[in-house]
């Protein structure tokens, strides 16, 4: 009972309290990039929570089986970036095999997300914070996944009303968008201190 | 001869304005809002990604002619994560403390937009000494505006810059009450958001 607890506890942090888009900024660039359709935003978000998971999970076992009880810690970034970069093409392969439906969904968005550093801070983070269950860093780096999802979405949703909105001249395009995200940041202020 | 060396001072300055990482081209971005919240670890970011860049154009440059296209892309991000960890590993021996307050800003410079496009778009097209020109100016024009933004937030935030008092706060005994907001992700977003705003309006003006 005791771990259920705390997982959904730690499930709902990263969703919400330390959202990784809103308070961590990371993913900025697809987080400013596809948030101009919320059908697209939604594309963007499953793919990555789909490989957020992935490779999170995967950067854990690899971090805790293999390089820290062989101390090849230095090695770190290295495995980090191909375990993700593999991940990715893994993903696209399978998609494109099993559910072309869905890999025509999820078109450009897949190669993407490499880049995309919400993916390998996430990874960065479960590390950082010295998790030390597989199950606790498996619902994490999902939760991340849905918590980027909620972000871009929220932003697209706003976007689209934006677009019928008198903007001065200067501030069209990314200006209003970074400004407008920062008034998103500071509703996700209130969240702070619900779960330490 | 002439015409190289035209080369050479034009990329030098392309980076400073004319196609500046952060506001002309729009890369980078999120150690942009991560690391701003004050001037030191700015700086610090500032010095790594210019580190990194000098490094890994060099080497993408020298290998250009060897590398299979379809290849590419996987050659450049190994070799930016090689020198990123360089720059990790030195920052933790030589600046405990500013590389504990960047924490894992400093890795994320592997998936930093400004470095792999630097490669592609430059070293992996021009020899050795246009790229090592461009990633200078790259860096420079980069650190530049994460300083300025940097300034304008800690100013704001605490009152000082490079932690030297220039305005005053109440608590000291002064007059400047410090807006709490600009240290939050907020003042990130809105700094950066009121600079773009402003290089829009200076180059409107250029134009007409």
């Amino acid at each position: 009972m005791e771990t259920v607890t705390t997982l959904l506890l730690a499930f709902i942090s990263i969703v919400i309290v330390n959202n990784l888009v809103l308070t961590k900024f990371l993913g900025i660039c697809p987080y400013l990039g596809v948030s101009g359709r919320i059908d697209m935003a939604f594309g963007m978000g499953m793919a990555v929570t789909f490989v957020v998971t992935i490779s999170g999970t995967l950067t854990w076992m690899i971090d805790n089986w293999i390089l820290m009880p062989l101390g090849l810690e230095v090695t770190r970034y290295i495995c980090f970036i191909l375990v993700i970069a593999g991940a990715v093409q893994l993903v696209e392969m399978y998609l494109r095999k099993f559910f072309p439906m869905l890999y025509e969904s999820f078109g450009i968005f897949l190669p993407l997300i490499t880049t995309n550093c919400a993916i390998l801070g996430l990874c960065l983070f479960i590390n950082l914070w010295g998790i030390d269950s597989l199950v606790e860093a498996v619902v994490l780096s999902f939760g991340a996944g849905v918590g980027f999802t909620m972000a871009i979405c929220i932003m697209a949703g706003i976007r689209e009303k934006l677009k019928f909105v008198d903007v001065p001249d200067c501030f069209a395009g990314a200006p209003i968008t970074l400004i407008t995200a920062g008034i998103l940041t500071l509703a996700f202020m209130g969240f702070a201190g619900m779960i330490k | 001869m002439s015409s190289n060396e035209n080369k050479v001072s034009s990329t030098l300055l392309a980076g400073l304005w004319k196609e500046n990482p952060v506001f002309r081209l729009l890369l980078g971005m999120c150690p942009v809002l991560a690391v701003t919240a004050a001037c030191k670890p700015a700086l610090t970011m500032g010095f790594c990604v210019i580190f990194v860049l000098v490094c890994s154009n060099i080497v993408v440059s020298l290998m250009r002619n060897l590398l299979k296209p379809h290849l590419r892309i996987l050659m450049f991000t190994l070799t930016i994560a090689t020198f990123v960890t360089i720059a990790d590993l030195l920052l933790k021996a030589f600046q405990p403390e500013m590389s504990t307050a960047l924490g894992p800003y400093v890795p994320l410079i592997i998936v930093n937009c400004i470095i792999i496009g630097r490669a592609e778009a430059c070293a992996s097209k021009n020899d050795l000494l246009i790229s090592i020109v461009d990633a200078i100016s790259m860096g420079t024009g980069f650190t530049i505006t994460l300083c300025v933004l940097a300034a304008v937030r800690e100013l704001l935030s605490t009152g000082k810059i490079f932690e030297l008092t220039v305005l005053p706060t109440v608590e000291a005994g002064g007059w400047f009450v410090p807006w709490t907001a600009m240290m939050l992700p907020v003042g990130a977003f809105v700094t950066l958001g009121l600079g773009l705003a402003i290089v829009n309006v200076i180059c409107k003006k250029k134009q007409a």
